[in-house]
Order: structure tokens, then C-alpha cells, then sequence
């Protein structure tokens, strides 16, 4: 287990593209936010939470179609199929992996693009800490897409239809905390329940990525 | 003993062309009734109802977007249905019934939210709002859109209704989680449950109930809609069987030529 890990980020780390990709594209989204709504700083700290926190979401897809799909073009998929790993622990090792590439470089990024759209000093603290709670649950939930849309052709536009509707209780209780914590207000209740549906996602999506995937790779 | 019996004539079904016969025979019934529940429940409605004092004729919009919106919901339950049922005892039928139901959802959803819109704009002043039940509903609506762009997707027939499957299962779990975490983020415009409530029925409780001038006709109105729903999934499943058996047949055309 800890081998396969230590070789997707290997991967990741090397290939290029794939792991700095998701971060620039995160920056670019911040950027361009002020150009579409106006550069009033207090219009900006208002919705500087849920542009966060959307931003982070798009860069997390972005990098979803390459989460398997490399290894099923290259036949390793079969073998890791094959393996005495059970099929579960593989693709929970893909998504932490995915994680430690894109999540967490996010939640690192996240407080100096906060500093871009001028969000509010107690916002920091609650943008991270919902980010460092929401993000593993997006990595889990983006490892089931990929392995339902891994041996389509052109099965990236599909795994953005398939993946947002689930992203949606993510988002709504992601956003709400950064929310609620950029305006002081309490904050216990919606990180509560990202915690729940993270802790739910990592616990149970992987037997369904798992069968999924075995479906794909009969 | 009798559960046995039982059990063996619904999974009669699951053999295609005991399925299409049956279909066949029950189908005009259907049709019929559903024609007849839908014309006199929308006449009745419409023309025989007199106006609400506050909204006017605009509360007549209630025959069109109470059904669709029931059947929007439970289609995606019946798909939820027959898609445990193909998973776990592979029958055919079950999976194409899935994949003819998911077009009649989209539209059914499709005329909640548009009926809701105008219905919307002049009780409440706009056609739309971030209400968590509309909010619910566009939700259900890309959930709809997702299942059936991955049936599309997908050459392999029976791998298609595998993974659809498994879609529906998880999606089934993520929209409800929408359904609250939606409810928790915005307050509400749209009126809570006020027809199917079993106290309101019986006349318990009079505070918030639909009169029952109004809710003689909308029962006829959902009856009629049950009806077509079911009308459609048959004769729509039917089409899948007969696409499926096209296919077959072309299949060993070729392999003969």
C-alpha cells in the first residue's frame, strides 16, 4: 500500500503538469473574479468564501480524468487489479494520493488567494480548516467518477455532469462554514456535517469506486 | 406456500417476452384511463373550480405541477427499484425499464420547474428563487442528466446498466444528503406539504390544506398521471426490448452474411 502511494506521487511529481496544474488553475479562477464582478474590495470580501471554495472544487475536478486514467491506458490498472491488494484499498490509496497532490497543495494556497479578493481576517482561519475537512471528501467522491468514466474515450466532459451534483453537500456545508467564520458567526453545526459526509465518503465510496471499477475492467 | 406463488408470478416478468405480452395487453387499458383521469381531472379543474381568493386562477397551475412533481420523485424511486433488482438478480427488463423511465423523469421534472416558474412569478413576484425545494428539484433535474448521459455513453449494453446502476445507488444517497443540506442553506418560499398529509386529508387540521374543491380534481389529476407514467415506462421498455432484439438480429445477419 504504502508503495503504490509512494509511487502516484512519484508519478505526479515527475510527469509534470499534473500536480502544479490544478494550483495554477486555481490562481487563474481568483484572478479572474475581479475582472467579471468589479474590484470593489468590499463587494469581493463578501463572496470571497464561496469563490474560494468553488475554485478549489474546479481545480480538484480538473485533475480527475488523469487520476486513472493513465493507468488503464498503460494496462497497470489490470495488474493492480490483479494484485493481492484488495481492489478498495487501491483506489482509497489513488484518492489520498490525488489528495496529497491537489487537496492539500489547495488548502495551502487558499489563505494568499484569500489575500486577493480581501477576505476577512477571521475568514482565514475557517477557510482553511473547512478546506483541510471538505477537500478529502472531493477527492473520494472524484475517484468514483474517474473509475465510472475510465474506459470512455472522451469521458472528461461526463465526469464533470456526473461529479458536481455530487459535490453539491460538500460545497453548500464547505462554503457555509468559510462563510459563517469570514462574519463571525458560529460555525459548529455546517463543519459538523462536512466532517460527517467526509468521514461517510471515505468510509463507503471506495466499495463503490471498487465495483465500479471492476465493472470497467471485466 | 402462498408467498412462493406469489413471489413467481411477478418474477415472471423478468422473461422479455412474457413481459412484452403482457405489456401489450394491459397497455390500451392504461392509455385509456390515464386519457380519461386526465381529461376530467383538467376540465374539472380548470373549468369547474371556482378561483382562490387570494391567488386567483392562478392556484389552477396546482393540476399540472403537483403531479409532475410527485412523479419527478418517484421515478427516480422506481429507477432506484429496478435498479437494485438488476444488480442483484440480473434480469434484463429491469435495467432497460431503468434507462426507458429516466427520459419520462427528466420531463416530468422539466414541467414541475417550469410550471413552478409560472406559478412563481405572480405569487411571488419572480420565476425563480433559491427555495430549498426548487433548489431540490434543479438538483434532481443534473442527477437525471448525469444518468442519462453515462447510459449514452457506454457501447456495452449490459456494462451500461451495471454502472448506471451503481450511479443510481450513490446518487439516490447524494441527493437526498442535497435535499437537507439544501434546506439547512436557505430558507424557504414554497409552502410545505399541504395536500398528501394524512391529518389535512381526514380534515384534523384546517390550519394548511388544500380546500377540497381543489383536491377532488387533483387526485383525479395524479391518478391520471400514475397512470400515463406507467404507460409510458411499459411501452417505453418494450422499445428497449425490441431495440435490443434489432441488434441481436443484425448481429447474426452479419455474422451469416
Amino acid at each position: 500500500m504504502i508503495a503504490l502511494l509512494l509511487r502516484d506521487l512519484k508519478l505526479a511529481f515527475r510527469a509534470g503538469g499534473g500536480f502544479g496544474l490544478g494550483l495554477a488553475f486555481f490562481l487563474i479562477v481568483t484572478v479572474l473574479v475581479p475582472f467579471s464582478v468589479g474590484p470593489q474590495s468590499s463587494l469581493l470580501s463578501t463572496i470571497a468564501p464561496g469563490v474560494l471554495w468553488l475554485g478549489a472544487l474546479l481545480a480538484c475536478l480538473l485533475s480527475l480524468d488523469r487520476l486513472l486514467a493513465l493507468d488503464w491506458e498503460d494496462g497497470s490498472l489490470d495488474l493492480l487489479a490483479t494484485a493481492p491488494l484488495p481492489l478498495e484499498a487501491v483506489v482509497s490509496i489513488k484518492a489520498l494520493a490525488h489528495w496529497i497532490t491537489t487537496g492539500l497543495p489547495l488548502v495551502l494556497a487558499a489563505p494568499f488567494l484569500g489575500v486577493l479578493l480581501n477576505l476577512p481576517v477571521p475568514g482565514f482561519f475557517w477557510l482553511v480548516i473547512s478546506l483541510l475537512v471538505g477537500t478529502p471528501a472531493m477527492s473520494v467522491i472524484g475517484t468514483f467518477g474517474a473509475a465510472l468514466t475510465v474506459g470512455l474515450k472522451r469521458g472528461g466532459l461526463l465526469l464533470s455532469l456526473l461529479v458536481l451534483p455530487l459535490y453539491v453537500p460538500t460545497l453548500i456545508f464547505g462554503a457555509e462554514v468559510a462563510r459563517r467564520g469570514a462574519t463571525g458567526m458560529e460555525t459548529q453545526t455546517p463543519l459538523l456535517m462536512l466532517a460527517g459526509i467526509t468521514a461517510a465518503t471515505i468510509a463507503l465510496l471506495p466499495f463503490a469506486s471498487a465495483a465500479v471499477l471492476r465493472i470497467n475492467l471485466r | 406456500m402462498s408467498f412462493a406463488a406469489k413471489a413467481n408470478t411477478l418474477w415472471e416478468y423478468a422473461n422479455p417476452r412474457k413481459f412484452l405480452a403482457t405489456s401489450e395487453r394491459v397497455l390500451p387499458f392504461f392509455w385509456m384511463t390515464s386519457f380519461v383521469c386526465l381529461v376530467v381531472g383538467l376540465i374539472w379543474g380548470f373549468f369547474f373550480t371556482p378561483d382562490d381568493y387570494k391567488q386567483g386562477s392562478t392556484v389552477k397551475i396546482i393540476y399540472l405541477h403537483v403531479p409532475a412533481a410527485l412523479m419527478a420523485i418517484n421515478c427516480w424511486l422506481m429507477m432506484l427499484a429496478t435498479s437494485l433488482v438488476w444488480l442483484v438478480r440480473r434480469h434484463h427488463v429491469s435495467a432497460l425499464a431503468a434507462r426507458a423511465a429516466a427520459p419520462i423523469g427528466i420531463v416530468m421534472t422539466l414541467i414541475a420547474l417550469v410550471t413552478g416558474a409560472i406559478w412563481g412569478q405572480p405569487m411571488w413576484g419572480t420565476w425563480w428563487a433559491w427555495d430549498p425545494r426548487l433548489t431540490a428539484f434543479l438538483i434532481l433535474f443534473l442527477f437525471y442528466l448525469g444518468y442519462v448521459a453515462l447510459w449514452e455513453a457506454i457501447e456495452d449494453s449490459d456494462t451500461a446498466a451495471d454502472l448506471t446502476s451503481v450511479l443510481c445507488l450513490v446518487g439516490s444517497v447524494f441527493a437526498l444528503l442535497s435535499r437537507y443540506a439544501v434546506n439547512f442553506w436557505n430558507q424557504g418560499l414554497h409552502q410545505g406539504a399541504s395536500v398528501m398529509r394524512a391529518a389535512a386529508v381526514t380534515g384534523a387540521d384546517t390550519e394548511e390544506k388544500v380546500s377540497n374543491i381543489y383536491f377532488y380534481p387533483l387526485l383525479v389529476c395524479i391518478i391520471g398521471f400514475v397512470l400515463l407514467f406507467i404507460a409510458l415506462v411499459l411501452y417505453r421498455t418494450g422499445t428497449e426490448i425490441r431495440a435490443r432484439r434489432i441488434k441481436a438480429l443484425l448481429a447474426r445477419e452479419r455474422l451469416k452474411g
